[in-house]
């Protein structure tokens, strides 16, 4: 029996074991000399997982008496989360190393950050989901601080560990009234506890845990760490942020709430639902007094994470689809504006004040177009990729007899446009002032060109977003049925 | 009275004047010995209550590490306990506040709850024959094995973490070397001059 359970975590058991083993490797020989090989070797680690986990078995298969899901759910959200990740440290490798911050720990601690994610979409338990969460969030609070010497990535680390300590009182709170209430931790057990009937103590709990995980996919209310840690975190730890981890804590939500509480749907909708519109209208306008476009990109990433939660707030199989394609189109579009952030510089230091993008046009062309592909495409601009995701989560929505909340989304959407179209303004219109100079990196580039060519024509008729939508399809139906 | 019944009383009263004492006696070491008098207490009730495991758990880590952790810091560092005691006496309502509510809580326990009707099942889900710590070796280490290799992996993280974020090289500190010392020749490192009175070097 154990082993079949260790046959289905194989994949985190093997990211978990390089991690380790690399680590000793490391110390025991060059240590930081071998750091950027060390991120080359993770990336290809990650890919060659995702490639495995990608085209492996196509099965439900249950481990460690449920509380390992290996479904296909887990699968489209583990196959994204490693792609992104391997993205993400291809991108900073060369960033990190210029400015002295590649150490050799920082590769290997994105590793296990990416085994608590894994942990965390494929958590049958309460338990296992906090364990996993848990893994991830300390990964990252040290990643986040990893600039010692600079006073802002040291309060971003701060910060965020201990609004993330917070937000894990508060989801151990929720889930121990749970737990009280239903009598187990196993998700397949409190469906079955509160199929007749729940008591007003189980509702509390939900609210609580739903609270602690909107904390980390930073839904307004709860999004007030994601500005400033944004922010202080060097940017590439930045565009990680962007990208993995909220896959990982969007797909956790949805399996929370519909694996363990698929049964009273109508309880948690609104609040998701809520957490939606209040993200969506307060991502749109606190990001159209920002300057500095990392804290821009955070108001973004809480604007986007409202529309994937509405998504979910749908309380159907459409609506997970639609939040799985949602998150995948988001992440894609991120890492491309995130490797353009990463090229942004002037005489060697990076520069995140949007004003020096003014008439960027001139000196990069071909840049220029993938920054308005990107900021088009983030704001939701037909036929660009981002209007996909948008058009799916508003038809969930409207399905699911929302229509409110999906009048709400376009609102909000037209009021976001603004400031994406701004940067486009910039690039080609603006003053012309001392702006961006030095070249980007190959690895930048080619991501950036590689991301912003799938995000323009992924409408062209022959690729059809890349059959994405028929793989989310199958995905969500092993999350509800 | 029985046996097991004195042993209780016995047991409980210690517990109880042990924390009582650590509360209000004046010396701070003599605080700390009333605690671990108080853990060793309660180890035997956990005793009585069929608990071996725990009590032993509690005997290893509470009376033989943290205690003694106390201790030494109550020892080694010079605080003013007097000037802390002041301070605490602002704080007297709210910790009244909390005791209060931790008695209402108690209460709510023993009083009416409310289970949704599949707990009962949950809760009696069978019990072996085995052993305490037998048990509880089954549950962590067969059972939760997942949980219990997560929580290690949890742990590495924040020591590499502890680490990256602290650690630093100092290249301006002189290090050992024992390599080089051992292979240091005399008649290098050394030579004598012959100093000529009224010159110097």
């Amino acid at each position: 029996m154990i082993s079949a359970d260790i046959q289905t975590m194989m994949p985190e058991i093997i990211l978990a074991l390089f991690a380790m083993g690399a680590l000793l490797a490391a110390v025991y020989t060059t240590k930081d000399a071998m750091a950027p090989l060390l991120t080359w070797v993770t990336s290809g680690v990650f890919v060659l997982l995702a490639l495995w986990i990608g085209t492996g078995t196509s099965q439900t298969v249950t481990a460690f008496d449920g509380m390992f899901n290996n479904d296909g759910f887990a699968r489209f959200a583990k196959v994204v989360i490693l792609l992104s990740a391997a993205a993400v440290l291809l991108m900073s490798q060369e960033y990190m190393q210029r400015r002295g911050l590649l150490k050799f720990e920082y590769p290997l601690l994105v590793a296990l950050s990416v085994v608590g994610m894994m942990v965390m979409v494929s958590a049958g338990d309460l338990m296992a989901l906090y364990m996993g969460l848990e893994l991830q969030s300390l990964a990252l609070y040290v990643v986040a601080s990893l600039r010692r010497d600079s006073v802002k990535s040291t309060e971003a680390g701060l910060k965020y560990f201990v609004l993330g300590a917070l937000s894990s009182g508060l989801l151990l709170y929720g889930a121990s009234l749970v737990y009280g209430f239903s009598g187990t931790t196993l998700f397949s057990g409190i469906i079955l506890a509160t199929a007749d009937g729940y008591s007003i103590g189980l509702l509390i709990g939900v609210v609580f845990l739903i609270s602690g995980l909107a904390f980390k996919v930073s839904a307004a209310p709860f999004h007030m760490w994601t500005p400033d840690v944004y922010e202080g975190s060097p940017t590439p730890v930045t565009a990680f942020f962007a990208t993995a981890p909220k896959i990982a804590a969007m797909a956790m939500f949805a399996r929370v709430v519909h694996d363990a509480f698929g049964g009273i749907v109508g309880e948690w909708q609104q609040i998701v639902a809520f957490l939606s519109v209040l993200s969506m209208f307060l991502g749109a306008i606190a990001a159209i007094g920002q300057r500095d476009i990392k804290r821009l990109m955070a108001y973004s990433s809480i604007a986007h994470m409202g529309f994937a939660l509405m998504g979910l707030a749908a309380g159907t199989a459409f609506g997970v689809q639609a939040m799985l394609i949602y998150m995948a189109i988001y992440v894609t579009m991120n890492v491309g504006t995130f490797a353009f952030i990463l090229s942004m510089e002037r005489d060697g230091r990076p520069v995140t004040d949007i004003n020096a993008l003014k008439m960027y046009s001139k000196k990069q062309p071909l840049m220029a177009l993938v920054v308005l592909v990107m900021m088009f495409s983030l704001a939701g601009v037909p036929p660009l990729l981002g209007f996909f995701g948008k058009f799916y989560v508003l038809r969930a929505a409207y399905d699911a007899g929302l229509g409110w909340l999906a009048v709400a989304g376009v609102i909000a959407s037209v009021i976001g446009a603004f400031y994406y179209i701004r940067i486009v303004y910039f690039v080609y219109f603006g003053e012309e002032n001392d702006g961006l100079d030095g070249k980007m990196s190959p690895v930048l580039w080619i991501t950036a060109v590689v991301t912003a060519t799938i995000v323009g024509l992924a409408w062209v008729p022959g690729i059809n977003l890349f059959g994405i939508e028929v793989v989310a399809q199958a995905a969500a139906a092993t999350l509800v049925n | 009275m029985t046996v097991a019944a004195f042993t209780f009383y016995l047991f409980a009263i210690t517990t109880v004047a042990g924390g009582l004492m650590t509360v209000i006696s004046r010396n701070p070491v003599h605080s700390v010995l009333w605690l671990i008098l108080s853990f060793l207490s309660s180890a035997g009730l956990f005793v009585l209550l069929g608990a071996e495991f725990v009590a032993m758990l509690l005997i290893i880590v509470y009376v033989g590490a943290v205690a003694v952790l106390f201790l030494f810091v109550v020892m080694m560092l010079d605080v003013d306990f007097a000037e802390l005691k002041a301070e605490m006496a602002k704080y007297i309502p709210l910790a009244l506040l909390i005791g209060v509510i931790i008695l209402m809580q108690l209460g709510m326990a023993f009083g009416a709850w409310d289970y949704a009707d599949a707990v009962a099942a949950n809760i009696d889900a069978p019990k072996g024959t085995e052993q305490n710590t037998a048990a509880l070796g089954l549950l962590i280490y067969d059972k939760y094995i997942m949980l219990f290799q997560l929580a290690g992996l949890i742990l590495l993280v924040a020591m590499i973490g502890a680490i990256v974020l602290t650690l630093r090289h100092r290249v301006d500190i002189k290090r050992q070397n024992v390599m080089q010392q051992m292979h240091r020749d005399p008649a290098k490192s050394m030579k004598n001059i012959d100093v000529k009175p009224g010159q110097g070097l």
